[in-house]
């Protein structure tokens, strides 16, 4: 098992391979699909100036994610006494973002994206222009994931977004994964993709 | 049926049933699921990834039910199928299924999963246009039950439906070719429904109808025989097949790729000849209850 602490270097994503059990450590969101949808139209290709409430997102998010990470999830979270907790916050399904990621990556420098089923040749190109790797969390395990996940920090678009789609800032410790594309252009995804077609060829005959 | 029986509906004995059974379905994987994924761990080979997969699941599984914490963050749709006696209101089912459901949200026991389309809004109580599904069939006798499906989204996305001939995966109107688009469907759903899955899946009706009924089939144990031998040996055969991918668990290789194939038939219009797949995640929650006329109620 490697030990990530966020921020991230780049020799330390280089040093990631393919294949490699990680546990995440640090600060980083939530972020799934209007997040996603938001950061490209609203922030980063945004037509006009931004709104005041836009702009201090916007720098928020950029210090957070700098050598930092985005997380794939809509949790279940609990307010009690004022405070959020996470209840339960497995991954959700990646290959949704493959329109934005790699927009996201370039513009605040992350260095790991967070979720479950792989992504597509966007990502894993902008992966390695911006070394930075995908990391395949557990998916279904709620509650094993929601573990690491010991503190909430902040919330942003709660409101606009709703409760699943917020961006969710948590401090994680030792949140496990496996590292399925690395910033050298490996991505098993693709190469199991291959593994099933002529497998499936064989069985069909 | 008397109008006291009727009640049973509106009273709280059945609000608290139905709350019970949400609860239940959203933090306690079935007994048949658990011991085919123990199986499957078992079978893969030691040190695996599948295997070590496999194992984080089984924890998973054993900590959301200790802690009574949703097994999934994602508590999906739910789906409410219920038998009932003659007589009954389905608008006050429907009203009590909504009420059950809300409060199961307040608590953190199912997530809001009902987002307006146009507006973009969530409702915040899981509660929305067509939100809970609430399917009622009218049975015999005075039983009602109730069974209780939640269906996550990243599975619901990955099911698909069919239209046969289907001359590019080379799929005639016969078992052969059910079995060819069926085969297609696991392969395109990689690990991103969350696999190993269990597929339902429906032989004719219409494009309506065929989601509907294949989701039925989600509701049979995985250790049942299909009464119908040709669809019990495409199960089995589909089973096999899919076993031989390689996909596994999440995707990310081993042996394990489906635990279930369900196989359900509706008579078709000459003209179609629909094949329409479902995919349930590994986590594939499903509970039933049987509410009797006194009103008292308990877990099948």
């Amino acid at each position: 098992m490697i030990e990530l602490n966020i921020p991230i270097s780049e020799d330390r994503i280089l040093s990631l391979h393919a294949g490699d059990a990680v546990a995440i450590s640090g600060i980083a969101t939530t972020g799934r699909d209007a997040a996603h949808k938001y950061m490209v139209e609203r922030l980063i290709e945004a037509k006009g100036p931004l709104s005041k409430e836009d702009r201090c997102l916007y720098d928020e998010l950029k210090t957070i994610y700098r050598g930092g990470a985005i997380y794939h999830c809509g949790p279940i979270v609990r307010k009690s006494d004022e405070r959020w907790s996470i209840v339960s916050a497995g991954p959700t399904t990646s290959i949704r973002e493959e329109g934005y990621e790699d927009k996201v990556i370039a513009a605040f420098g992350l260095r790991l994206v967070i979720g479950k089923g792989g992504m597509g040749p966007r990502t894993l190109a902008a992966c390695r222009a911006h070394k930075a790797v995908y990391v395949h969390a557990i998916g279904g395990a709620g509650v094993t994931s929601a573990e690491a996940m010991v503190e909430v920090l902040d919330v942003f678009k709660m409101e606009e977004f709703g409760l699943p789609e917020a961006f969710w800032k948590i401090r994680f410790r030792l949140f496990p994964g496996i590292v399925t594309m690395d910033a050298h252009g490996r991505s098993l995804h693709a190469e199991l993709a291959e593994q099933f077609d002529e497998r499936l060829a064989r069985i069909l005959g | 049926m008397t109008c006291d029986e009727k009640n049973r509906l509106s009273g709280p004995d059945f609000s608290e049933a139905l709350y019970s059974l949400i609860r239940r379905t959203a933090c306690d994987l079935p007994e048949d699921v658990e011991q085919a994924l123990k199986r499957a761990c078992d079978h893969e080979a030691p040190n695996s990834t599948a295997q070590k997969v496999l194992s984080l699941f089984l924890e998973n599984v054993g900590l959301a039910r200790k802690k009574q914490i949703p097994l999934c963050q994602d508590t999906g749709l739910p789906l409410f199928f219920i038998r009932h006696p003659s007589g009954l209101s389905r608008q006050t089912i429907e009203k009590a299924c909504a009420d059950a459901v809300a409060r199961a949200t307040r608590e953190q026991f199912l997530r809001p999963n009902a987002v307006d389309p146009v507006t973009a809004r969530n409702s915040g109580n899981c509660v929305g246009a067509g939100i809970p599904g609430v399917y009622c069939e009218e049975g015999d006798g005075e039983a009602l039950s109730v069974a209780l499906m939640l269906k996550g989204g990243g599975s619901e996305n990955v099911g698909r439906q069919y239209s046969l001939p289907d001359d590019a995966l080379r799929a005639g109107r016969d078992p052969e070719g059910v079995r060819r688009v069926v085969l297609d469907a696991v392969r395109r759903a990689e690990g991103k429904g969350c696999a190993p899955g269990i597929l339902g899946v429906c032989i004719g009706g219409d494009r309506g109808s065929g989601y509907l009924h294949s989701k039925h089939q989600l509701l049979r144990p995985l250790e049942d025989a299909n009464p119908d031998p040709v669809l019990a040996d495409l199960e089995k055969r589909i089973l096999n097949d899919a076993n031989r991918l390689g996909i596994g668990p999440l995707g990310l290789g081993g042996e394990t790729t489906l635990l279930g194939v369900k196989i359900g038939a509706l008579h078709r219009h000459p003209a179609c000849y629909f094949v329409t797949v479902t995919y349930m995640c590994w986590e594939c929650r499903r509970r039933e209850i049987r509410i009797e006329t006194d009103g008292t109620w308990r877990f099948l």
